[in-house]
């Protein structure tokens, strides 16, 4: 084990005798210890959990949203590697439509990236990938297009999920559910741009986001999969919120709940499946104007 | 959904008379809609039967079987804007384009005044704009399909990207055709598909920034049909047609004066200094406490007084220098084409020690934890121990190790000639391998736990530090053996393609690119708002990092092939005319 740890740089090793003892202090107390450590503390693997709530809501008789997640870490000492995936869907459509869309839409992506990517991870011997992770996202999202024209004709559905792929996630993203990182900072951060008319009247500057929140077409999307021909979605990667949180929703969290009411029920609990059904009841107790939900992953480790 | 069919007409046995089927399903679940559609559809079609127009396809029949409705029409061969575009590598010409511009106002115009009620066709885009064996435009696909699909929460009429925003409100008028033309022209010039990017943000991309042959007349003509609110457009197709009309009348001559007008103007940039070595400065300079160190083919490392340009001392060695000085602890360190590591002080320019290798050196080396890290064209990456000159180990690879090497977290990464990529960690393990197609030369750089390169298998990579998964993959017109930068969002590398490109980040999209005459081998540095670069035209660059905008260049004598060294507002750079410059930042 210590062979592992150490490194082999004699020289490295030799400085280190060196250096002139330093002015001795009294050790620190425990509590002293894990207030400083806590952050430095290299807890191997690095890990996630993650949890989910949905509901209907209050207004709504029936549910469209489908959500979806998978979390793994495989590790040998040397190669740790955390894998997940997150999927949030938002259905529309009259008649069954929406939530067979968002549905559909859901299991093709989330077996496509489990066939395409999980599956290498479990390979013994697995040939270079041809794709890149973003176009494994990209061409998942496109393949939904033609199962959801087939399943639910006339339905549409949003659709964003996150790809987590040791430090590095990839979102792939249509229509107006959110992702977003929340730091250990306090700071909140959107990460996915709304395709929606509003969004892009803001960017126009011809409304303000005060205004967008109860403007009377906020709900007209630009692009959602089963409604336009190409769908284009954004894809991007971004390094994970060490020791932070991503949280993926629909608009029914988004919508009614303020993004320092969102922080502070994030970060007032440890555990991601509580947090997620105080969103959920905060969102309710907010009037529950639309089906909600929430998946909220919690970042341990460096 | 529908599909057109190829069809022969059987009222005529003894020719082929060939015609175009499209069919149209009713999936309206709802008996009256469904009642409803079927009864819009034979109104349209009756419509569309009275036309007569040469641009558009004459209707010879049309009925409804069960859920299935079917127009019988003229087929019309040839290929449509979006498939020319996409077969064709070089812009569409300026005069073409009027010329088709025309005849698609000219249709519009008829339909706009059609008596008894005007026609709008609301989905002008490309695809639904054929250009016939004559050249002349036809246009494909009337509204009519829209009648079978059903609106709902954020059903879109039209086509998303050419669509102008009143039409995402659903209202559709004579004003919706002149927009949606104007954006069919502004993708047709630029190449840039509308579908890709905000919707109206053509704004954003300004005709002549991206194809800079375009006149300005025709650019105004299309921004006017583009503006965001209908009032600012043509007041209605016929003054548009007319404003066509007017430049084509005058384009014969406007061509020519088009491209002089945007090249930016070349400033008289004075060097604050020049300092001429005997052979080509094909490498980069180092600034180290007011000295400049500098490597040329001359088989010499330069000192010189970065404030002054002044001649300080040179170190003779056995080889060309090409590779970027390393200053540490008062040492310098560089490679050269005689296989050895030198290492000399860098007051006195007298030598420390050395390391021999059994290729040249063409690599710059890089220090971390008392050791110094550098590949050799004898196909290895060599660590070697600082305090005992010697050796601690070798990786072997399969080619030689021209890029520099990159250290991050513990780890190294480094391409080789031999199409490899790997990262190590100290002991000298591979942790991992990634095989390019060409040769990876181009040195790479990790920001946030992605690192980049370039290939010359025309690839620019971001791959995963720690597992070395491909996150992403960004295509040049050619290989690379560049170097690339990042500031924010932005990573920057240059192609023998001649390109300088912008590449987001996170999405790997495309945020400009810079044309310069010949390939671009240096790596760019960012300094302060500007970029620096120079490339194998001989010309160094400064452009503004966000807009991709030249603010000056610079011509030297020779190809520029090394980074630029930026500090207290000054700019070195060295060109194979063999002199080194000292540039006003």
């Amino acid at each position: 084990m210590i062979n592992i740890i150490k490194r082999f740089f004699p020289k490295r090793q030799k400085e280190e005798q060196k250096r002139p003892t330093a002015i001795q202090t009294t050790p620190l107390s425990e509590d002293q210890l894990s207030s400083v450590s806590h952050s430095t503390l290299v807890h191997k693997p690095a890990q996630f959990l993650i949890g989910s709530g949905q509901s209907v809501g209050i207004q709504r008789d029936h549910n469209e949203d489908t959500l979806f997640s998978l979390s793994s870490v495989i590790a040998d000492g040397s190669n740790d590697l955390t894998f997940g995936i997150c999927i949030i869907a938002d259905g529309m459509g009259g008649h069954k439509n929406g939530e067979i869309a968002s549905g559909v839409a859901t299991r093709v992506v989330a077996k496509n990236l489990v066939s395409r990517v999980y599956s290498r991870l479990l390979n013994i011997h697995s040939d270079p990938m041809d794709e890149s992770i973003q176009e494994a996202v990209e061409n998942a999202i496109n393949e939904t297009q033609k199962a959801v024209v087939r399943y639910a004709p006339g339905g549409g559905t949003t659709f964003t999920c996150a790809l987590i792929i040791g430090e590095q996630v990839t979102i792939g993203h249509v229509g107006d559910s959110r992702a977003y990182f929340i730091y250990p900072d306090g700071r909140i951060q959107r990460i996915t741009k709304d395709h929606s008319l509003v969004q892009r009247m803001i960017d126009l500057e011809e409304i303000t986001e005060e205004q967008a929140i109860d403007h009377p077409q906020r709900n007209v999307l630009l692009k959602a999969i089963g409604q336009v021909e190409t769908i284009h979605p954004d894809i991007q990667t971004y390094q994970v919120p060490k020791g932070g949180h991503m949280m993926l929703c629909s608009d029914g969290l988004w919508g009614v709940l303020p993004d320092t009411e969102i922080y502070r029920i994030v970060t007032s609990s440890n555990d991601p499946v509580l947090a997620c059904n105080k969103l959920v009841d905060a969102a309710n107790a907010e009037g529950g104007p639309d089906n909600i939900s929430v998946i909220l992953v919690d970042y341990y480790g460096q | 959904m529908g599909s057109v069919y190829r069809a022969r007409d059987l009222h005529f046995p003894n020719v082929i008379k060939l015609v175009a089927v499209k069919e149209m399903i009713n999936q309206a679940p709802d008996p009256v809609v469904r009642e409803t559609i079927v009864n819009n559809f034979e109104r349209e079609a009756n419509i569309l039967v009275t036309l007569n127009h040469p641009s558009i396809p004459k209707i010879f029949d049309f009925f409804t079987h069960e859920e299935r409705s079917y127009l019988v029409l003229e087929l019309v061969n040839g290929k449509d804007l979006e498939a020319i575009l996409r077969s064709s590598l070089e812009p569409i010409r300026e005069d073409q384009v009027i010329l088709w511009a025309i005849e698609v106002c000219d249709v519009l115009e008829y339909l706009h005044t059609h008596k008894p009620e005007p026609i709008i066709f609301r989905d002008i885009k490309p695809q639904n704009l054929m250009v016939n064996q004559q050249n002349h435009i036809v246009m494909v696909d009337f509204g009519i399909a829209k009648i079978f699909k059903t609106g709902q929460k954020g059903t879109m009429i039209g086509t998303e990207g050419y669509s102008p925003p009143e039409q995402y409100r659903g209202d559709a008028t004579f004003q919706t055709d002149i927009y949606a033309l104007g954006a069919t022209l502004h993708h047709v010039l630029t190449r840039r598909d509308p579908r890709l990017e905000a919707p109206f943000s053509f704004g954003d991309r300004p005709i002549r920034q991206l194809n800079p042959v375009v006149s300005q007349e025709f650019e105004s003509i299309i921004s006017t049909a583009l503006n965001y609110k209908p009032e600012d457009r043509f007041k209605d197709i016929t003054s548009m047609k007319a404003a066509l009309v007017s430049l084509a009348r005058k384009t014969g001559a406007l061509s020519k004066v088009a491209s002089g007008d945007l090249m930016t103007r070349e400033q008289n940039i004075k060097p604050l200094w020049v300092f001429k070595c005997e052979d080509e400065i094909r490498g980069s300079a180092t600034l180290d406490s007011g000295t400049i160190y500098v490597g040329a083919y001359d088989n010499n490392l330069y000192a010189i007084d970065a404030a002054k340009g002044q001649f300080q001392w040179k170190y003779a060695v056995d080889g060309g220098v090409i590779s970027k000085p390393l200053i540490s602890n008062n040492q310098v360190y560089f490679g050269s084409e005689d296989g050895k590591l030198h290492v000399i002080h860098s007051k006195t320019g007298k030598r420390s020690w050395m390391f021999t290798t059994e290729g040249p050196i063409r690599c710059s080396a890089k220090i971390a934890e008392g050791h110094i890290f550098f590949g050799s064209d004898d196909a290895n990456l060599y660590a070697v121990n600082i305090a005992s000159n010697r050796k601690s180990w070798a990786i072997k690879t399969e080619g030689p190790v021209r890029s520099t090497p990159f250290i991050s977290n513990d780890l190294i990464y480094f391409g080789t000639e031999a199409n490899e990529f790997l990262c190590s960690d100290f002991r000298g393990q591979v942790k991992w391998r990634f095989w390019t197609k060409r040769p990876v030369t181009s040195s790479p750089i990790v920001s946030d736990g992605i690192v980049y390169f370039a290939s010359l298998d025309s690839n620019f990579y971001a791959l995963d530090a720690k597992s070395g998964w491909v996150i992403w993959r960004f295509r040049m017109g050619k290989g690379s053996v560049a170097s690339p930068t990042t500031v924010e969002n932005f990573t920057f590398i240059g192609s023998a393609d001649g390109y300088l490109y912008c590449v987001e980040k996170s999405s790997a999209k495309e945020i400009w690119r810079f044309k310069t005459d010949h390939q671009v081998s240096g790596s760019p540095t960012i300094y302060k708002d500007a970029l620096y670069f120079g490339a194998a035209d001989g010309t160094f660059y400064c452009l503004d990092y966000k807009s991709g905008r030249q603010r000056w260049k610079f011509t030297t004598n020779g190809p520029i092939t090394g980074t630029p060294m930026a500090a207290n507002d000054i700019i070195y750079i060295g060109s194979a005319d063999h002199c080194l410059y000292a540039l006003i930042a």
